[in-house]
């Protein structure tokens, strides 16, 4: 096991990240934040409160996404995915949406995140925060907007992200 | 985590975790519906035939529609005007049908046992939508949902079941379901309608429809079946609601707030009066929209189940 990322350097990565968002977005008036469940909502829920803290009195609508009913592996993955709530309160028609995710892999759940996303309404645009990005393993023409650190990974490896609100300590390591 | 079972044939051969599992899928699938788009595409390359060997409106649409909210094919098939009436037989039926690529079936019979077993001759999962005076396992689990949704949870709650209990697929389904789920039960008619030794079941039986009434949380008042009744059990619906049917001045007596939940279709004023099943305390109608997507949740994790290596 290695480790990619202590507390400290992801905290600083998350605040830089808060700020690139700020530089393109300004003041949020159309802007929209969607959390990838199950684990990229513990980075939209630090990302959307640091944003929270830079712009004092706005509201940003945040919502949460699950993709499970939109995966291309239902009839070949072994096992069965369960699927987690989605909490999209708004719609998207005409929106910026900035979707985050933990790690960028295959793309896959990118794309199934997508495909539900358009459910919600047709968005002016879609951004992709990731805060790790695996570059070579990519299986689809997807690329990420915003990167908290690039990772050069051989498949074998994995790559995992831990929060302190589920793990117990906030790190990055690599198995 | 998967269902225990290859097929749905009845909630007598599920667990409390399949019956949670279902029901927390259905949560997400009633989440689907509210949206403006109420589709998904996980079923897109599932086929599923509905074969409705007896009458059926309620059930048969909302399997209908769960499968097509999932993408899935549809195909629908009744008894009359089918092949059936010039005496082919079910697993003839049943086989053909699957010769062309079909992934599941969906099956309502008049007799028990039917989907069993067709179960032991086909390898297709099968969702036994009715069969007899057996089981109705979506039926149960919509119950299960909408109580849930209103109560919070199935421990501890005390569900009344009023009426034919002797001929209900959907009494037999929701005593496997709420005993399981560790809620009090009661079944309330009169003696001619009620199973003989049915407090086995771990169920309590009365024969005071006010007092009953009293007791419970929830009352699921369940349809006169006169067309399973070969031989007369009471004189006539008049006496029979009279002194079974439930209206509204009994409700107002009882002082207490209560759920009323009816499977349909209703005869109104013979079980149920229609000052009671079109009040604020009836969930008659949320029962029917929960059927979606319970059924949705149903055909997801049946279809999703691997086979054992």
């Amino acid at each position: 096991m290695k480790s990619l990322f202590t507390s400290q350097q992801l905290q600083i990565t998350i605040e830089r990240l808060a700020q690139q968002l700020l530089e393109n977005h300004l003041d949020f008036s159309e802007t929209v934040i969607i959390g990838m469940q199950p684990r990229g909502v513990y980075l939209s829920n630090r990302i959307h409160s640091k944003l929270k803290e830079l712009l004092p009195g706005i509201h940003i609508p945040y919502g949460k996404l699950d993709i499970t009913f939109y995966r291309d592996d239902f009839n070949t993955s072994p096992e069965l995915h369960i699927a987690q709530e989605t909490d999209i309160s708004f719609s998207l028609e005409n929106k910026k949406v900035i979707l985050i995710d933990d790690v960028l892999y295959t793309g896959r759940t990118i794309r199934a995140g997508l495909e539900a996303l358009l459910d919600f309404g047709r968005p002016e645009m879609v951004e992709l925060l990731v805060l790790i990005n695996r570059r070579f393993s990519r299986e689809l023409p997807i690329q990420p907007d915003y990167v908290g650190m690039m990772v050069d990974a051989v498949d074998a490896q994995k790559v995992k992200v831990l929060w302190k609100e589920k793990d117990k300590k906030d790190e990055v390591i690599m198995l | 985590m998967s269902l225990s079972v290859k097929h749905l044939l009845g909630i007598k051969d599920l667990t409390p975790a399949d019956i949670n599992l279902i029901l927390s899928t259905a949560d997400n699938f009633k989440d689907v519906l509210q949206r403006p788009i109420k589709k998904v595409p996980t079923l897109r390359d599932t086929t599923i035939v509905n074969l409705f060997y007896e009458n059926s409106t309620r059930t048969r649409i909302s399997f209908e529609l769960a499968e097509k909210r999932l993408s899935a094919d549809t195909i629908n098939f009744t008894a009359s005007g089918s092949s059936v009436s010039k005496g082919e037989t079910l697993i003839d039926t049943v086989n053909n049908i699957l010769s062309m690529k079909v992934d599941m079936v969906v099956m309502r019979h008049s007799a028990s046992g039917a989907p069993h077993f067709l179960s032991r001759h086909i390898n297709a999962s099968i969702i036994n939508a009715g069969d007899g005076t057996n089981e109705h396992p979506t039926q149960a689990l919509l119950d299960a949902f909408s109580i849930r949704e209103k109560l919070g949870d199935l421990k501890g709650k005390k569900i009344a079941l009023f009426g034919d209990i002797l001929h209900s697929r959907v009494a037999l389904s929701n005593i496997y379901l709420l005993t399981k789920m560790d809620a009090e039960v009661i079944v309330c008619g009169p003696p001619t309608l009620i199973p003989k030794h049915i407090e086995k079941m771990g169920v309590q039986v009365s024969y005071d429809v006010k007092k009953t009434l009293a007791w419970c949380d929830v009352a699921n008042v369940l349809r006169i079946q006169l067309e399973r009744q070969s031989k007369p059990l009471f004189s006539t619906l008049r006496e029979y609601s009279l002194y079974y049917g439930i209206n509204k001045a009994m409700l107002e007596s009882i002082k207490k707030d209560i759920l009323i939940m009816h499977p349909g279709p209703i005869n109104r004023g013979v079980e149920l009066n229609s000052d009671v099943a079109d009040s604020k305390k009836s969930i008659i109608l949320d029962q029917v929209q929960n059927g979606v997507a319970v059924r949705m949740a149903v055909l997801y994790l049946l279809a999703g189940k691997k086979e054992e290596a």
